[in-house]
Parts: structure tokens; sequence; C-alpha cells
């Protein structure tokens, strides 16, 4: 069997092909900017999560550091378990605050984590104690129009 | 009574006919799986079918995968900058040809460029009885004519697709960034924000993989089992450009459904 001019056409084809999917892979996507590969889990009781996805990023100071995994909705309590997987290499206070965030005024949802100050950390199926609600607009507003209400007739 | 009688008897025969000929389709995926140990010994058989449906389709897939780039480019920025983010015109162009665009759309042309090559083909070996023949000459047309072909366009197919994303992605940078003047920064940082490597990327590979499955699994067989004339043939080529497409589209709901299913 020898070498044909046909070979180097295919060879051509497939270098191109796995170019391409090479520049898909570094220019155009990232790879998960979190390995949560190993990962731990922590829950947070919210009264209201706002829009709130599976998949949303968990950020710190702005830098991501997990994802949301799962919303469920507590009959219990009435409220939302966010459950998120946070990289093992992250590792928080256990009184640390989590709220939802909006980024920019109409941009996506994401939880925030403002670190407390305790000395153990969070393990594995922690709770999170201190949760902060999404703002719902239509609320605030609310809230709003009844201050100005309420400052008009004083 | 007649008449309705003999109506009710063709919808019988083509429910039973449809029946028979996807179990023969099983069977002869069955076959082609079975036997490609052997015709895998002698690569430059399926090497030569990566030439005919690969690199022949490179044209047709670099071409419109420019294309519907810069439609892509054009349509997408004239809605968005009424929202005022013409700057997502990145995350716009680049999340739709992942996920969609570039599997289906070269799927398609795949579909019409090379599988229905391939049923020509197959078919014509069929007409002149070469696959008989190969039978005689102890030579099993399976292992020699069907696998390779499939092989071939099993691997060309994801290729194809990934060249075609990528182009799609040049066209809308060409239409967005040179000629509309998004700002390029915020073109590609947001694409990258916004496109996540297992999530889009992997699916529409593994989207594009299942498609090039169907697509050559349709065409060699529909050669294979085509009425060896020339009006069977014809019908043939019809058959494998409407059914992959069929294929393609409702496979892609399917995968979409797993994949992506909406979050929460």
């Amino acid at each position: 069997m020898s070498r044909t001019t046909l070979d180097i056409w295919v060879g051509i084809f497939v270098l191109v092909g796995i170019g391409a999917l090479f520049f898909l892979a570094l220019r155009v996507g990232n790879v998960s900017s979190v390995d949560l590969t190993d990962a731990y889990t922590v829950r947070g009781q919210f009264d209201n999560i706002g829009g709130l996805k599976v998949r949303a990023p968990v950020k710190s100071a702005g830098v991501v550091v997990g994802r949301v995994n799962d919303i469920r909705f507590d009959t219990n309590s009435y409220r939302a378990v966010v459950e998120m997987s946070i990289a093992r290499e992250f590792e928080f206070p256990r009184d640390t605050i989590a709220s939802i965030l909006t980024s920019g005024l109409l941009g996506e949802q994401y939880i925030g984590l403002d670190p407390g100050g305790d000395v153990e950390n969070l393990q594995n199926g922690d709770m999170l104690q201190i949760t902060q609600s999404a703002i719902v607009l239509e609320k605030l507003i609310g809230q709003f129009l009844f201050d100005r209400a309420a400052a008009d007739k004083d | 009574m007649n008449v309705w009688l003999s109506a009710f008897r063709r919808v019988g025969n083509m429910v039973t006919e449809g029946v028979w000929r996807l179990g023969f389709a099983t069977r002869f995926l069955g076959l082609i799986l079975l036997y490609s140990g052997q015709s895998l010994r002698r690569v430059h058989l399926t090497i030569r079918e990566i030439y005919f449906s690969g690199v022949l389709s490179l044209l047709i897939i670099v071409v419109s995968g420019l294309f519907v780039g810069l439609v892509l480019g054009l349509q997408g920025y004239e809605t968005l900058q009424r929202f005022g983010s013409g700057d997502a015109l990145g995350v716009l162009v680049a999340l739709s040809l992942t996920r969609e665009l570039g599997p289906v759309v070269a799927g398609l042309l795949f579909a019409s460029r090379a599988g229905s090559a391939v049923t020509a083909e197959v078919g014509l070996m069929k007409t002149t009885e070469q696959l008989k023949a190969m039978d005689m000459m102890a030579v099993n047309p399976i292992a020699r004519v069907a696998a390779p072909r499939f092989w071939g366009g099993v691997i060309a197919m994801p290729l194809l697709a990934a060249i075609f994303t990528a182009m799609g992605i040049f066209g809308g940078w060409l239409i967005g960034v040179v000629v509309i003047g998004v700002d390029a920064g915020a073109f590609w940082s947001q694409m990258q924000a916004a496109v996540d490597f297992r999530y889009d990327i992997l699916n529409g590979v593994i989207k594009s993989v299942v498609f090039g499955v169907a697509v050559s699994l349709i065409a060699v067989f529909e050669g294979y089992d085509c009425h060896p004339t020339a009006e069977g043939i014809s019908r043939a080529i019809t058959r494998t450009v409407v059914s992959s497409a069929l294929a393609i589209l409702a496979l892609d709901f399917v995968l979409t459904s797993f994949m992506f299913r909406g979050t929460s």
C-alpha cells in the first residue's frame, strides 16, 4: 500500500476540522472557569429567589467560585431552598452571607457570597444561616410609591 | 366499496412496508458494526470515503457557513441594537451556531451533498450487480462497500460541523466587528463568557456525531435497498435526502430537549 495524493487531502481535511474544534474550544468557549469536579455543596433558604436559575454562577467578590445545582420549594417553611456547589479550593467561614444579586440592570441573576468572620469553615451539606433575597422590582416600586404617598400626606 | 378497500390495503401495505424497512435498516446497522473490524483493517477504504464525503463537501460547507454567519451578524445586530445591547452580538452568533445551526445545517448540507452521492454509488453498484459479484467472489459487500462509506460519513460529519461553526463565527465577526463596528473586545469577551465548552460546544459535537451516524446509515441503506432499476436509484436518492432531513430535524428536537432543557 502506498501513499496517494488523496491521503494528503484527507489529512488536510482532518487537520482543518480539528483546528476548527480547537478554535471553538479556545477562542469561542471557556473551559468552565471553575472546576466543579471536586466540590462541596451547601444550601441556603431564600424568601424569594426572583429569576435565579439552575447553573447560575455563585460569585464572591465578583469571582465565580461555584454554580447553583438545584432549586426546590420547601413546603414546611414555604421558602425556596437553593443548593449550590462550590469548588473545594474555595473555603468560606460558616457565617457567610448569601444574597441573590443581578449583574447589570437587566443581566442574569447570581448568588453573591460575603464571607463572615467565623473561625470554622463551611462543610459539605451545611445550611447557610443568613441569606438575602432577590430584589423584586415591583415590590421596590410599590414601596417607593407608598413612601411618597406617606411623605406627601405629612 | 372497492375503492375504499384498495385505499385501506394501500395504507396497510405502507405501514408493513415501513416497519419491514425499519427492521431491515436496524439489522443492516448491526451487520455494518459487526463487519467494521474487517473493513477497518483495510483503512485506506475508509480514508477514500472520507475524501469523497468530507473533503469534497468542504467548499459548500465553508461557503454556506460563512453566509449563515454573515446573515446572523446582520439580523442579530439589527434586533439586538433595539435593546441597546449590540455588544452581545458575539454571544448570539456563537450560541446559535454551536448549539443548533452548526450541526443541523451542516447535517442537511452533508445529506444532500455526500449522502445522495453515496446512495447513487451503492445503488448503481447494486443495479449493475457488482454487489452480487463480490458475494460470488467471497468478498463481503457489507465489509467492502457499506462499512467504509458508513464510517467515512461518521468521521467526516463532526469535522464538517466544526468547520461550519467556525466559519459562521468568522462571518459574524466580519459583519459585526469589521463592517458594523461592534467593539472587538466586547464581541470576543462576551462570547467567551457565555459559551461553555462542555455545555455548548461538546453538546454540539455530540449532535453532529449523531447526525453523522443517522445520515450515513440512511444513505448506505437506501442505496443497498434500492430497486435495481434506473427509476429505483432516483427514488432511493430522493428518499435519502428527504428522510435524512426529517431524521436530522427530529433527532435535533429530541437531543435538544435532553441537553438544554430549560433551567429550573
